[in-house]
């Protein structure tokens, strides 16, 4: 059996949980803080992916990214970049598609925490950076571990945005989920079963080490 | 000299009312703050520290202007640096009682200092879900002293502790309150709480209600 697709999953899914990490934190920080209708807004922009079919958010990637126009020929001409049918396409998709999975665990679990926390550190003369680093982050580290968890659980799971923007290129796109779908076209039933076992397997084990990790700290994932 | 004159809307049960207050605190002085519940007690604390926002008014600590609404300067809850003491004390759960006091100082003297006078020593490793009612407040006290603040705002901070501890607690602040020239302001319910320590007392009234 070709192991390449569940290597490729996994660092696809790995890549996009750290990237997201990165980029999520800061943005649910900033949401969580207060409300006005640009932030409702940018919210409700990032919940898409939640609701929307995937191809559509894959079609509309794929048009956005073509090389042929818009910003895929900016790239492709200024940077030599081409994100359509590559592995780092397969990444931006991921980190979209999986956007809320990581900003809406975090967001939740900031705006929990009682306010006079942040303003305690303040009254010390804390700015908001080290408040953030020092104080909320730490407090939230269960909510921080089940987001991290769903995002890397879902990019597994990822088919519809992934074959739309990647297609099936072997080695380069061609992702367990995808393997699955193609070994069933080419009624290859024994492949199939063999790559959903281990996906089926690692998502198992990812979720169940939540469970343990946060068994007397917070709630399910699915909470 | 602290100099406060403000006037911040309230929005209690659905009722909107308005708190003002225009008062001079003599610095190093210890001023207790009472009133019914709902006055606004907690809200006045929150303006001077910077961590609520009036509508209008001036509050000037010692010559140096804090907040201006008019000429638009309102000075960060950072820049201010008042030591706070949370009705509900605030601790940081994820740090040991020796960690909130390194988060607050560098001075590992202060701290000893400050550890001995809460009686907390022996449980410095330990983090607040560990302590007493009683631990926390005093905990959250210490964390509000250890900056040295020149303006210490406490929200019913002894409500926890026992008689003997509250009185030796009170007389070892006292002497650091007057060895520091801190000026306190502290909020009670209790009528007999500071009786004889506190030389001023500042009554807030029930809001003018309709703004």
């Amino acid at each position: 059996m070709d192991l390449s697709p569940i290597i490729l999953t996994l660092k696809l899914a790995a890549i996009t949980t750290i990237l997201l990490l990165v980029v999520g934190l800061p943005i649910a920080w900033w949401l969580s803080k207060s409300r006005s209708i640009i932030k409702l807004i940018i919210e409700a922009i990032i919940t898409m992916p939640l609701v929307l079919p995937p191809s559509v958010l894959g079609f509309y990637l794929l048009l956005a990214f073509s090389p042929q126009h818009g910003i895929g020929k900016w790239l492709r001409d200024v940077f030599d970049v081409q994100l359509v049918f590559s592995f780092p396409g397969l990444i931006l998709a991921s980190v979209i598609y999986s956007l809320p999975f990581m900003i809406g665990p975090i967001k939740s679990a900031l705006q929990q925490l009682p306010p006079s926390l942040a303003q305690a550190s303040y009254t010390l003369g804390k700015s908001e950076r080290q408040t953030f680093i020092h104080v909320l982050l730490p407090n939230i580290r269960a909510s921080v571990l089940t987001a991290a968890t769903l995002t890397f659980a879902h990019t597994l799971g990822e088919f519809g945005v992934v074959l739309m923007i990647g297609g099936n290129i072997p080695g380069v796109t061609r992702v367990a989920s995808i393997a699955v779908y193609d070994a069933v076209e080419n009624q290859d039933y024994s492949s199939a079963n063999a790559y959903s076992l281990i996906l089926f397997g690692i998502t198992f084990i990812t979720v169940i080490s939540v469970f343990v990790f946060n068994k007397y700290k917070a709630k399910s994932p699915l909470e | 000299m602290i100099s406060i004159d403000i006037e911040k809307s309230l929005n209690s049960h659905n009722n909107l009312s308005v708190l003002q207050i225009t008062q001079e605190i003599p610095a190093g002085s210890i001023t207790k703050i009472y009133g019914p519940s709902g006055a606004g007690k907690t809200t006045l604390l929150k303006v001077i520290a910077g961590l609520a926002k009036p509508e209008k008014g001036k509050i000037r600590v010692n010559d140096i202007t804090w907040l201006d609404t008019e000429n638009g300067i309102s000075l960060s809850p950072q820049q201010r640096k008042v030591g706070f003491v949370f009705q509900h004390n605030a601790l940081f759960p994820n740090m040991t009682v020796l960690q909130h006091l390194c988060y607050a100082t560098n001075d590992e003297t202060w701290i000893k200092q400050l550890l001995t006078i809460g009686k907390l020593e022996a449980f410095a490793h330990q983090k607040p879900e560990y302590l007493s009612g009683g631990q926390q407040q005093r905990l959250a006290i210490l964390r509000a002293m250890a900056t040295k603040p020149q303006l210490l705002l406490m929200d019913e901070p002894f409500s926890a502790l026992d008689p003997e501890m509250k009185t030796e607690l009170i007389n070892d602040l006292q002497y650091l309150w007057k060895e520091l020239a801190t000026t306190v302001l502290v909020v009670s319910h209790n009528p007999q709480e500071l009786k004889g320590i506190f030389q001023r007392a500042i009554l807030i009234k029930s809001p003018v209600a309709g703004a």
